[in-house]
């Protein structure tokens, strides 16, 4: 099943509409509350940092038989450094983003404990590409 | 700890979600900063906060958390209390602060939920 979602930019309150769907198609499915909750959380936050850092973008989540693949894609600015992105409580976000209780620096390290893959790709200037994917049923891996 | 006793023992008002006061809660979190809900929380627990941006209520979502405590007698605005209804969220407020309403709770016997990892190691 393929889901694809466009985020508008600075829409701060409603951002986490692609992930709550996408939560809702999940539970549908009956796949295991623990699982979902990785797959939500990971995308939430890459939702929020589309909107908070990248003036919105695209999403395509991939709901296959056994892992959901969900790829963000944004023209933003790109991140210069991932490395120094990825280092829990480093952040360059706004003071927008702290108010609605974001920006504290966790969100790609978030993203990387929830997510079974995490990859991302990015250009300054040109854009960033965060692919995660969460297999469904990690015990039969 | 049931909702009911937590909303007697913070004198705390609910403003939504008002049918399922008889949830079971079994630890305590209190926190400003939905990034840290988001990586801390892993269990059942009641949200204690002073932030009322609705991106609380989709952390919420996320986490399958049930209830939040509004502190310092903020008043959450209706796009907020709209959200939590349509998603049976359980939305109580108190005068009380974040501390003293923790404070308040733990007395009584709900503890909080333990970091359960490293944030430098993930």
């Amino acid at each position: 099943m393929n889901l694809h979602f466009d985020v508008e930019g600075g829409e701060f309150i409603s951002a986490g509409v692609a992930s709550s769907k996408v939560k809702k198609v999940l539970k549908q499915l009956a796949i295991q509350p623990e699982i979902i909750r990785k797959i939500s959380v990971a995308m939430y936050e890459a939702e929020i940092n589309m909107v908070i850092h990248a003036h919105g973008g695209v999403i395509d989540a991939e709901i296959m038989p056994d892992h959901v693949h969900v790829v963000l894609k944004d023209e933003g600015p790109g991140i210069e450094n991932i490395e120094l992105a990825m280092k829990a409580g480093y952040s360059t976000a706004s003071r927008l983003a702290r108010e609605m209780g974001f920006g504290a620096g966790m969100g790609l390290a978030n993203m990387k404990r929830y997510a079974d893959i995490l990859q991302i790709e990015s250009e300054p200037g040109k854009g960033t590409t965060v692919e995660i994917t969460v297999k469904l049923y990690p015990e039969q891996a | 700890m049931h909702l009911t006793q937590i909303k007697e023992i913070l004198d705390a008002q609910v403003i939504a979600g008002k049918g399922d006061m008889n949830q079971e809660i079994d630890f305590g979190y209190g926190c400003d900063l939905m990034s840290d809900v988001l990586a801390y929380v892993q269990n059942n627990i009641v949200l204690l906060t002073g932030l009322v941006h609705p991106q609380v209520i989709r952390t919420a979502e996320m986490l399958d958390i049930k209830a939040i405590v509004i502190v310092r007698g903020k008043e959450p605005g209706s796009d907020l209390i709209e959200m939590a209804n349509r998603r049976d969220i359980v939305i109580m407020t108190t005068k009380h602060s974040l501390f003293t309403a923790s404070g308040l709770l733990f007395k009584n016997g709900l503890i909080g939920e333990e970091i359960a990892h490293n944030e430098l190691t993930f």
